[in-house]
């Protein structure tokens, strides 16, 4: 039953230019990006780095450098926003949420359904752009321990953010509000980590990207990897409470 | 008509914030029934039948579907249940063929039981030649018969249709008529409209909503024996007090020079009055019986709102 769901909202995402055009833009400005810190790599630091000896390389500064730019993070968000857009919100304004409402799938099935087929066009996503920095095998050596470390990072980043989208999603029928909502709830966590007073107290905690940072330095952190499967397990358990909510009596 | 009973439910209710939209219905419902759910707008059809599919919870009441309790067991009962809401569930960049099978997977439907079932609704709701185009690109009258294709496709015991006939052209109202009539002997269907002669040709039952209440609810058909009203035309104009001093006549008045209303005695006084006009040599060309049983009661029961 969540496979069905699942592989019906994956399919239905491809079947609307949407998708597609935020794919192909996304791809567009962060090869740019890409390429302007491969560029700005092989002029300044590259150099620097031969005359001191510093075992510092690519994966360092380029692959980490790209996967925690604001700008891949922002696109991140837009994608996770569209996602939101889908989801639930636009079952409900299109009117085809009683569907899945008078037929035999219970909420948890169903929220587990979007989830699912929302994480696969996630996933595609994330490995176009991935791409770019594994690109660079062709031509140096990589520590493929620290991109692995920094991918799984960016991978529960966008699935905890997903988690958000999908509950954001399940509160309006308003596709708009529902990606605004994502957007900007998903923006707001990521701003947790920048303290005025730039001390690490309980606030930067709950950030995200506090959390995330580890993982592109190569850190695989239990309490890091806790804290990603709690933020997706407690926003999908309030998008199951907020169906519940349209359907069964109080 | 048989004792099974596939539908039932108790003290129903629905509240939206202060205002009462639903009090206090009682249903029940066996399998070979037809039930017309008929109301003004806003009486309560649509909350009514959206509680009884399980996708609005009841501020009080229960709801029982082939027995089993649509609140406690919602998964089990709601296998038993094909539901169509005013707007078609359907997906518009799908494509017919996919939408059904996936409506099928849904219920739980695999392999060879799926393409039957599919294959079965598409020929049932006459839907083969539109079978591989997009939903979007439909007419209303595809889309809703799509819809209804979906309500029936896992042969649920109970079906629940929100006004299937709205938007559908003269032909296509007459093909789910008897689509409908066709499925009586499988199912307990349940059906809202505000289209009288709609429901007075399907339903053995009617319950009649007005503000939220259930003002009639029982049998639907003319009581034997009563007068029987009749509008006849002629092809030359008739002289009413003749027909009128006919025994079998209890009043004769002109609608039109060439139209009459007549109230007759019963429905053997119907060959009589023939007799009579043809003898009198005014070109008998329409003779129309009216059913007016339903309209009368609906009007009655639910004036002040239909005045309004």
């Amino acid at each position: 039953m969540i496979a069905t769901i699942a592989g019906r909202e994956f399919k239905a995402l491809f079947a609307t230019p949407l998708p597609w055009i935020l794919l192909a833009l996304s791809q567009a400005l962060l090869a740019w990006v890409f390429l302007s810190q491969v560029e700005a790599y092989q002029t300044q630091y590259q150099p620097l780095l031969a005359t001191l000896g510093s075992g510092y390389g690519a994966t360092e500064l380029v692959v980490a450098v790209f996967l925690g730019d604001a700008r891949l993070l922002v696109l991140l968000l837009l994608t996770v926003a569209l996602l939101a857009m889908r989801l639930l919100a636009e079952e409900r304004q299109g009117h085809t949420l009683p569907l899945l409402l008078a037929a035999p799938v219970s909420s948890l099935q169903l929220v587990l359904g979007k989830y699912l087929g929302g994480l696969a066009f996630v996933a595609v996503a994330l490995l176009l752009w991935a791409a770019m920095p594994l690109s660079l095998l062709l031509g140096t050596a990589l520590d493929l321990g620290r991109l692995a470390a920094a991918l799984l990072g960016l991978a529960l980043l966008a699935a905890a953010l997903l988690a958000l989208a999908l509950w954001a999603s399940a509160l309006t029928a308003r596709p708009g509000i529902a990606a605004l909502v994502s957007f900007v709830a998903g923006l707001l966590l990521m701003a947790l980590n920048r303290g005025a007073a730039g001390e690490a107290g309980a606030l930067e905690y709950l950030g995200l990207l506090g959390h995330y940072q580890p993982f592109l330095q190569g850190w695989v952190n239990s309490a890091d990897l806790a804290y990603f499967l709690l933020l997706i397990v407690a926003f999908l358990a309030l998008a199951v409470r907020r169906l519940d909510a349209l359907r069964v009596q109080a | 008509m048989s004792s099974d009973i596939l539908l039932q439910a108790q003290g129903l209710e629905r509240r939206y914030g202060d205002r009462l939209a639903l009090a206090g219905l009682d249903l029940t419902l066996g399998r070979g029934e037809i039930l017309g759910l008929l109301g003004p707008n806003g009486a309560g059809k649509s909350t009514t039948l959206r509680i009884l599919s399980g996708t609005l919870p009841p501020s009080a009441g229960r709801v029982r579907l082939a027995g089993i309790d649509l609140q406690e067991r919602p998964l089990a009962a709601k296998r038993h249940l094909g539901y169509l809401p005013e707007q078609p569930p359907v997906y518009a960049d799908m494509r017919v063929g996919d939408y059904l099978g996936y409506c099928g997977r849904l219920h739980g439907l695999k392999r060879q039981a799926l393409l039957a079932a599919v294959t079965r609704a598409i020929e049932r709701c006459q839907l083969g030649e539109v079978r591989h185009r997009v939903i979007g690109n439909l007419s209303k009258g595809y889309q809703q018969r799509v819809g209804l294709a979906q309500a029936i496709l896992h042969k649920p015991d109970v079906l629940i249709l929100d006004e299937p006939t709205v938007g559908l052209d003269p032909l296509q109202i007459r093909a789910i008529r008897l689509l409908i009539q066709e499925l009586r002997s499988e199912y307990a269907v349940i059906f809202s409209s505000h289209i009288l002669p709609e429901i007075e040709t399907l339903c053995d039952r009617v319950v009649i909503l007005s503000r939220g209440r259930a003002v009639y609810q029982g049998a639907l058909s003319a009581p034997a024996g009563g007068p029987r009203e009749v509008l006849l035309r002629c092809a030359r104009e008739p002289r009413p007090e003749l027909l009128a001093a006919l025994p079998a006549v209890l009043e004769a008045v002109a609608v039109e020079p060439r139209r009459l209303r007549l109230r007759l005695a019963d429905e053997a006084a119907a060959e009589e009055v023939q007799r009579a006009v043809l003898e009198a040599g005014w070109g008998l060309q329409e003779w129309l019986p009216l059913e007016q049983h339903l309209e009368q009661l609906f009007v009655a029961l639910t004036h002040g709102e239909a005045a309004a």
